[in-house]
This record gives structure tokens, sequence and C-alpha cells, in this order.
């Protein structure tokens, strides 16, 4: 009865997955693709949990569907009816192309799953309660981790620097716009 | 393990990737393409936790983590980039932003 449980649950959340990205990728309007990213994130967030990503699970809700996505709602919010950019590029023949390459490269993933199912992928090590959970992670991120947790960081502030200054307005562009206010 | 095993995991994340691939390739707007390849990253992270789950190891959980800090990194400057060509009044548009072809 569980195992059942377990199943509907996966099956939801995996159809919530598929169904959001695909409106991710299709809607015209960049407020409903962010708000199905949310959605994608927290189906997501479902699919780690059952496969015992507790911590994976929280921060990706924390992380992503809070602050990243928070951050895209509010420069698509600024950029107003700019944002809403004309659907499809390049040619038909282009488009066409794009599909076509993005189901190759399934239908090759999916060829390389099915040989492989059923033998090494199937038969799952067995695992403590304590597989995922925060204070393994946190004992992992401070001991064997150390160093990519260091560098993560270090990631973190540079980059976040860089989008500041990318955003800023430069000198040279304030000094013209009180140029112009004074005119 | 209960529940569906780790190949099925797998197979969503192949499912995800593609339709993040075909976001980048299709869409014009630079929003969507970074959300688009928010999604490819996402779909890694998935095989990522369900590898991780299949071996028994936390390692994969651990890169998961750091996939997600880099994929933040890389939203702070794509929109940072958006919105500086929103300043210049440059058309937030992929197929118009040729100044830099060759």
């Amino acid at each position: 009865m569980a195992n059942f449980l377990v199943w509907v649950v996966w099956l939801l959340a995996a159809g919530a997955c598929i169904g959001t990205g695909l409106r991710v990728v299709t809607a015209s309007n960049p407020f409903s693709s962010a708000l199905s990213l949310i959605g994608n994130l927290a189906s997501l967030a479902v699919l780690y949990l059952l496969a015992s990503g507790e911590f994976v699970a929280a921060a990706q809700v924390l992380v992503y569907a809070g602050a990243v996505m928070v951050m895209f709602l509010f420069v698509i919010a600024y950029l107003g009816g700019r944002a809403d950019a004309p659907w499809a590029g390049g040619t038909r023949l282009i488009q066409t192309a794009s599909v076509i390459s993005a189901v190759a490269l399934l239908a090759v993933t999916f060829v390389a799953l099915m040989l492989n199912a059923g033998g090494r992928l199937s038969d799952e090590e067995e695992v403590t309660r304590a597989f995922g959970s925060p204070a393994e992670m946190g004992r992992l991120f401070l001991t064997d981790h150390l160093l990519a947790f260091e560098i993560t960081s270090v990631v973190l502030l540079v980059a976040a620097v860089g989008g500041v200054v990318l955003a800023m307005r430069s000198r040279a562009e304030a000094l013209l716009d009180a140029g112009e206010a004074h005119t | 393990m209960m529940g569906p095993d780790i190949p099925w995991y797998l197979a969503i994340a192949a499912i995800l990737f593609s339709i993040g691939v075909a976001g980048v390739l299709l869409r014009r707007s630079p929003l969507i393409v970074l959300l688009s390849l928010e999604i490819m990253l996402n779909s890694a992270n998935l095989a990522f936790v369900g590898f991780s789950r299949l071996f028994g190891e936390m390692d994969g959980q651990v890169f998961a983590l750091a996939v997600m800090a880099v994929a933040a990194s890389e939203v702070c400057v794509g929109l940072g980039l958006i919105v500086a060509m929103a300043r210049r009044n440059l058309a937030l548009d992929g197929v118009l932003l040729t100044e830099l072809r060759g």
C-alpha cells in the first residue's frame, strides 16, 4: 500500500515536472514562464525527496523557488512590456531543426537508459536513515568537500559583484543624463 | 527502495534536459533562454540525486548543491546582462543582437 502511494506521488510530481517544463518553453508571456518554472522546481523537490535527498529538496525550494525566482520575477517586472519578446527565432528550417535535435537527444539518452535499465541501474544500495539528511550533508561539506564549499562561496560572491557591475549605470551615462536634464 | 527505480528518475531527467535544449534553441527572448537553461541544470541535478541514491554515496548530492550555487551565480550574471541591455535600449531579442557577429 505504501509502495502504491509512493508511486502515485511520484507520477504526479513527474507529470507536473514535464508539464510545467513544457509550459516554460512554450508560454508567450515571460511571467507565466517564470511562474511555471517555480512549479517545475517545486515538483523536482518532491522527486528529490522520494530519492532520499532531503537536504537537496529543502535547498531547492529555499534557494531556487525562493531566492532565484524572485530575482527573475523582479527583473521581468522591471522590464515590463519589453520582456514580451517575439516567440521563436530563425527561419522555419532552423526551428524544425532545433526541435528535431532536441528529440534526437532524448532518443539517444533513452536508448542508453534502456540498454542499462534492469541490470546495474536497478539494484540500489541499501542506505541508512541518515542518507541525505542535513546533518550528514553538513558533515560532508565541512570535511570531505571543504574546498568545493569554499570555492562555491567565492564563485557566488564574484557573480554577485559582477551582476551589480553589469547592471550599474556607467559614470559616462550618468553624466550624460545629468547634462540632458540641465539643458 | 519504495516507489520507482532509478531509471525512472533518469528518464525524467532526460526529458527535462531535452525540453531545456528545445527552449534554448527555439526562443528568442534572452529571459526565456535563461529559464530554459535553469531547466537543463535542474535535470542534471535530478540525475545527480538519482545516481547518488543508486550508489548509496552522498557525493552526488553535494555536487547537486554546488550546481545549484553555480546556477544562482549564472542567473545573477545573466540578469545583470539583460538589465544592461535594457539600459542601453537594445532590443531584448536574440535574433537582433548581431553586433559581435564576425
